[in-house]
């Protein structure tokens, strides 16, 4: 990866070598960005699965990742855009409120889980429980995803290009789940929906939004909650 | 929590670093387990020699005068200490022999591991302190586990270290905690194994022992325990030409692997094998959950 030029590129790019610095300046100076400011863009080079890299973005930042980072990255970003290149640990983009953040390479477990808000766009596979707890964050996945994904997911929506392991959508609420691929098993109260035009034109959105062509709407099912388990009802005690 | 590495040599010019490549890696791992640290480095065995690496509390008291007293059992013993620990070479079929005399005259020396090739050496510290007072750096080998321990199940004593070594040549290290292990050690105990702690982990590496013992080979013994070990683990073993790795069902214990033609890797995380030749080039992955991967130096020859 040529850096030199890309810094070149950008005059305010302000480059943070974690092989060089504590991981605390990086942090710290992203969190002393005052609202309007204009020197936004980051880069982070030698992140060497460093966990928390960019955490607690609450500015309109750009940070580009040089390499794969470990735990939490970029966790609660709220505005800010983050580009790993290369892969992440578990637990990226937890708890994201707004924004974007984007993982070149495969993600972790629990990625994009209890998120608020904005997108997670992973180009490799997502491990398991990819967007439990999911509060309103959308997640594209270009590969497959891993078991228990989605789990009790409340609202936003998550869309997978690949499969999608065991029991997906488990105990689900609002959230709405679009898989490409085969599903290996689906979750507790999770069961295929019917594609209406409405759902057609929301997944076509998405999937602009995260810069994927070439890829019908059509090519996807829906798959959602049965609403059955919302209120405990004895009838159904198996099924928790 | 815990972490745990592995490496698995394929190219033989890195055998003369491998005590190197794995310490770094081990020390990596600090804070997700600093109160202890143990690491087993399979080394070229020597035709018809055997190795027994034992410990003591009182290495002072239990090692002086050992090779002199362990001599009547085989006229060729050798022992090399290595701080709390020491190495018994000796004649293969006059090895048991060694064991039993040194059972009955040091019955404070505990037995850390034995076979062909294998030499454990584990305490209580910090990872970087444990690698370096047995000098783990300067050994050679084929390939090599470790672990860095925040101990749950038994308490933090040099036998409650990883790994766990209930066979020859095999050992085993562990991160998670299994909730059947008290009910598995009894039915292993009634099929005559023996057990020094009341650590889950040695159970799991009892368990491996005898299904091998049975004639799995060690992907088999790993996908029955599958079947027969409940909670939470991520298993990284050894044996005497093998390297294996599995994860429970569930898979909340990390796990990274990378693969060059060099080399396999394991790390509890990716920040382990950040120092490793040509990891930029690597193929790196996570294990599937439920799924055995094993390697084996005689089978791939």
């Amino acid at each position: 990866m040529d850096v030199s030029v890309k810094r070149e590129s950008l005059e305010a790019m302000r480059v943070f070598d974690l092989a060089k610095m504590p991981l605390r300046e990086l942090n710290s100076a992203l969190h002393a960005i005052a609202p309007g400011t204009n020197d936004t863009n980051f880069e982070v080079v030698n992140p060497r699965g460093s966990h928390a890299v960019a955490v607690g973005i609450d500015q309109p930042v750009t940070v580009e990742v040089r390499g794969s980072v470990g735990y939490y990255c970029a966790g609660m970003n709220d505005g800010g855009t983050v580009t790993v290149h290369g892969s992440a640990g578990p637990g990226v983009a937890e708890n994201m409120m707004s924004g974007t953040v984007v993982i070149e390479g495969d993600a972790s477990q629990y990625a994009g889980a209890t998120g608020r808000g904005g997108l997670l766009v992973i180009k490799g596979n997502a491990a398991s429980r990819c967007g439990i707890s999911m509060k309103g964050i959308d997640i594209v996945v270009q590969g497959n995803i891993g078991h228990m994904s989605a789990f009790m997911g409340q609202s936003g929506h998550l869309v997978v290009l690949g499969n999608a392991g065991d029991a997906l959508g488990d105990s689900l609420y609002e959230a709405k789940l679009f898989v490409r691929g085969e599903v290996k098993s689906l979750g507790a109260d999770c069961i295929q929906k019917e594609m209406k035009p409405k759902h057609l034109k929301l997944l076509a959105e998405l999937l602009e939004k995260a810069g994927i062509t070439g890829v019908a709407p059509e090519e996807f099912k829906r798959y959602g909650s049965a609403r059955t388990l919302y209120n405990f009802n004895i009838d159904n005690a198996d099924a928790y | 929590m815990c972490g745990i590495v592995g490496l698995f040599l394929k190219d033989r010019s890195l055998e003369p670093q491998l005590g190197a490549m794995l310490s770094d890696m081990l020390v990596t791992m600090t804070d997700r387990g600093p109160d202890s640290a143990g690491i087993a480095i399979y080394g070229a065995p020597s035709d018809g020699r055997a190795k027994i690496t034992v410990q003591s509390a009182d290495p002072k008291q239990d090692f002086a005068g050992l090779k002199a007293l362990l001599k009547p059992a085989d006229s060729s013993v050798a022992v090399e200490l290595k701080s709390t620990h020491a190495v018994i070479e000796a004649s293969a079929d006059k090895a048991q022999a060694v064991r039993d005399l040194l059972v009955q005259e040091r019955p404070e020396i505990r037995v850390m591991g034995s076979g062909d090739s294998v030499e454990i050496y584990k305490e209580v510290g910090l990872p970087k302190d444990v690698v370096s007072r047995f000098g783990i750096r300067q050994m050679a080998g084929t390939h090599g586990i470790g672990h860095t321990r925040m101990a749950t199940e038994s308490a933090v004593t040099t036998l409650g270290a990883h790994p766990f070594s209930t066979g020859a040549d095999q050992c085993l290290v562990h991160n998670g905690s299994l909730s059947n292990h008290n009910n598995l050690r009894r039915e292993l105990v009634r099929e005559g194994m023996t057990f020094e702690t009341q650590n889950d982990t040695e159970v799991a590496a009892a368990y491996l022992s005898a299904e091998m013992a049975k004639g799995k080979d060690l992907g088999q013994a790993l996908t029955s325990a599958l079947d027969d070990l409940d909670g939470f683990f991520t298993f990284v073993v050894g044996t005497k030409s093998g390297f294996g790795v599995v994860r429970d069902p569930i898979a909340c214990k990390p796990a990274v692997m990378a693969e060059t033609d060099q080399y396999i890797a394991f790390g509890s995380e990716y920040r382990a094998l950040v120092n490793l030749p040509g990891i930029e080039n690597a193929r790196v992955w996570e294990p599937e959950p439920a799924t055995v991967y094993f390697w084996d130096h005689e089978k791939a020859a």
